[in-house]
């Protein structure tokens, strides 16, 4: 590139060498994504310590106090049958939370070794991942998900499930392109010709080289599902009451927006937020572990 | 070769849809409670056996899936518990071009204004207004598009007071709907084809143009454009199904009576014989265009070769 550029890289201090290090290093020199990253952790733990921090608890409703305006009793109002909003706020962002990490969990204890064993196997076993893979996408993820929640009904555990079926693609892919890609380079040969069996080479060789990008996907699916359960439980798909979630607290505010609109800009500015912020994070992190590759962030696929 | 990769992509794509309706099917009849629930709705016996011997609800399963397609594949999909008085296919016929319509101008506008806005950040890479482009790509990307809805009627309904809450059948009425559907695709255009003109602006082509002294312009329009929109066709291609049949949450926001409102309502009610008949007009949209995306590939860029490219 230009001179500019080389002489701008060199007044830089120089990047650290150990490789989380200099992920650190990289990451931090973007302020946005530090920001993000701040905003998400301060979030999360909000939302982590709800039992500690809400005022009442999320099923605690005063029907005398229904629909108040914010007041220093109730910061954020009540909703329509005197449930403190900011308390149901909090504890929504852990429903979200648990659902989306629960779905992120099962999602790589399902699609990690399914996308190794294809990588690896080859043959019939990768023949029936990539056909299991399509089936999968034949329709969107979202209408997939309601496809199942119309069959097994709503509440947490099954909208963790219907997410679930459709989150273990991204990792199984990743995983499969990653173990295709590493299988014949030549460490892992060479540990294959000295007699390493299948156990170690996955778990010593192919494993390893693949936690970067993984970090990656699971950041990255991580908000996605925060933005599907929302989803789910804005059209009342979702999580069942007394339980709240920011989606199902939009959907029940959409009667009461003429009169009482902060009730649905609360729980919108905070799945925003939070999906906004973890996406940067997501972002930022891709960027630095594997700095070689910067591609646009797809949607909810 | 070509027609045998194309073969082995049809032959895929049927296999695919045909399991995903069996599957659907299953689903749908493996789980108690129906349309008549007893619960919900309780009957004399010898009037549901009646009822359930109308609808073909008596039959074995595969006798009853066996009869779904034979109907199916003569255009009968059968009536919808939720409008007895029509067929499924009428239902369709009436509702899908609601959500047509609000497709084809989201389509329309988010294709358009997106590469514009996509080329402009690019060629300004790094400068204020790429910045802000950016940022407000990684907004509309990320955020529901329902969440947008609710902050448009919030301003625009309650706050101004320039537009009624929701709606169909006035123009103005499209204007929330639009502006709020079309932020995600819109953003997404924009990012790919920053990306991609930025790609192809690096290729030596480029810097040949220039040095036999074309314009910056000329080189854009002639050599930049045309390279860059090989990913962006193929990479976009497959979002246009999405927006004829997903316009779920903006059409249950904004009460459109569209499909995706539709579907909702049939979701609630179990209504089977419309779940079937969307989940396969979907299927089927849905796996046509990643198949003609993936065609158009190959067509358009004579450097990849056929089968080597996944879905």
């Amino acid at each position: 590139m230009s001179l500019q550029g080389v002489a701008a890289v060199r007044m830089l201090p120089a990047a650290p060498r150990n490789l989380w290090a200099a992920a650190w290093w990289r990451y931090a020199r973007n302020r946005v994504r530090v920001l993000a990253a701040g905003t998400a952790l301060v979030i999360v733990a909000a939302s982590v310590a709800a039992p500690l921090v809400a005022p009442t608890r999320y099923d605690v409703a005063e029907i005398a106090e229904s629909l108040q305006q914010p007041s220093p009793r109730h910061w954020l109002g009540t909703d329509a049958i005197g449930r403190d909003v900011l308390s149901r706020l909090l504890y929504g962002g852990r429903t979200s939370l648990e659902v989306a990490l629960a779905v992120v969990a099962l999602a790589v204890l399902v699609g990690v070794p399914l996308g190794v064993a294809a990588g690896f196997a080859g043959g019939w076993v990768d023949y029936a991942v990539v056909r299991l893979v399509e089936i999968s996408t034949a329709l969107p993820a979202l209408l997939l998900a309601m496809l199942l929640i119309s069959v097994l009904g709503s509440g947490i555990g099954n909208a963790i499930l219907a997410l679930a079926v459709v989150a273990w693609i991204e990792p199984c892919r990743l995983m499969r392109a990653q173990t295709l890609a590493l299988r014949n380079r030549e460490f892992v040969e060479a540990a294959w010709a000295l007699g390493a069996g299948t156990g170690h080479l996955v778990w010593r060789h192919i494993l390893p080289n693949t936690v970067g990008p993984l970090i990656v996907v699971i950041t990255l699916t991580i908000p996605r599902m925060i933005f599907a359960e929302a989803s789910l439980s804005f059209l009342g798909l979702g999580i069942n009451d007394p339980l709240p979630s920011w989606g199902k607290m939009v959907s029940e505010s959409v009667s009461y927006m003429q009169v009482y609109p902060v009730l649905g800009i609360a729980p919108t500015v905070m799945i925003a937020l939070m999906v906004l912020t973890l996406t940067l994070v997501g972002d930022g992190l891709r960027d630095a572990l594997d700095p070689s590759r910067g591609q646009p962030t797809g949607g909810l696929r | 070769m070509t027609a045998r990769y194309l073969f082995g992509r049809i032959s895929g794509l049927v296999v695919a849809v045909v399991t995903v309706s069996i599957l659907a099917f299953l689903l749908m009849h493996a789980v108690p409670g129906g349309p008549f629930d007893e619960t919900r709705s309780p009957l004399p016996p010898a009037a549901k056996a009646n009822i359930l011997r109308k609808y073909g609800l008596d039959q074995p399963i595969w006798v009853q899936y066996a009869r779904y397609v034979w109907h199916a594949l003569h255009g009968d999909f059968g009536t919808p518990y939720q409008s007895p008085t029509e067929t499924v296919l009428a239902l369709l016929a009436r509702v899908w071009p609601v959500t047509l319509l609000l497709g084809a101008i989201v389509v329309g506008i988010s294709f358009t204004l997106g590469l514009g806005l996509g080329v402009l950040s690019a060629l300004r890479q790094n400068t204020w207004l790429d910045n802000l482009l950016t940022s407000v790509a990684t907004l509309g990307m990320t955020v529901p598009n329902f969440v947008i809805a609710i902050w448009l009627i919030y301003i625009l309904s309650i706050r101004a007071r320039w537009l009624p809450t929701g709606g169909w059948g006035e123009a103005r009425l499209l204007i929330m709907p639009v502006v709020a559907y079309s932020l995600q695709p819109l953003a997404i255009v924009a990012r790919y084809t920053r990306v991609a003109v930025l790609e192809a602006m690096a290729g030596d082509y480029v810097r040949t143009a220039l040095a036999k002294g074309l314009s910056p312009a000329q080189v854009v329009v002639r050599h930049v454009l045309r390279n860059a929109l090989i990913p962006i066709v193929t990479l976009l291609g497959p979002m246009i199904p999405d927006l004829f049949t997903g316009s779920i949450f903006i059409e249950f926001t904004f009460r459109i009576p569209g499909l995706g409102k539709f579907f909702v309502t049939s979701i609630f009610q179990r209504d089977y014989p419309m779940i079937m008949a969307t989940v396969l007009l979907v299927a089927v949209l849905w796996s046509l265009t990643y198949l003609a995306s993936d065609v158009l590939y190959v067509l358009i860029d004579p450097r990849v070769r056929l089968g080597a490219r996944g879905r």
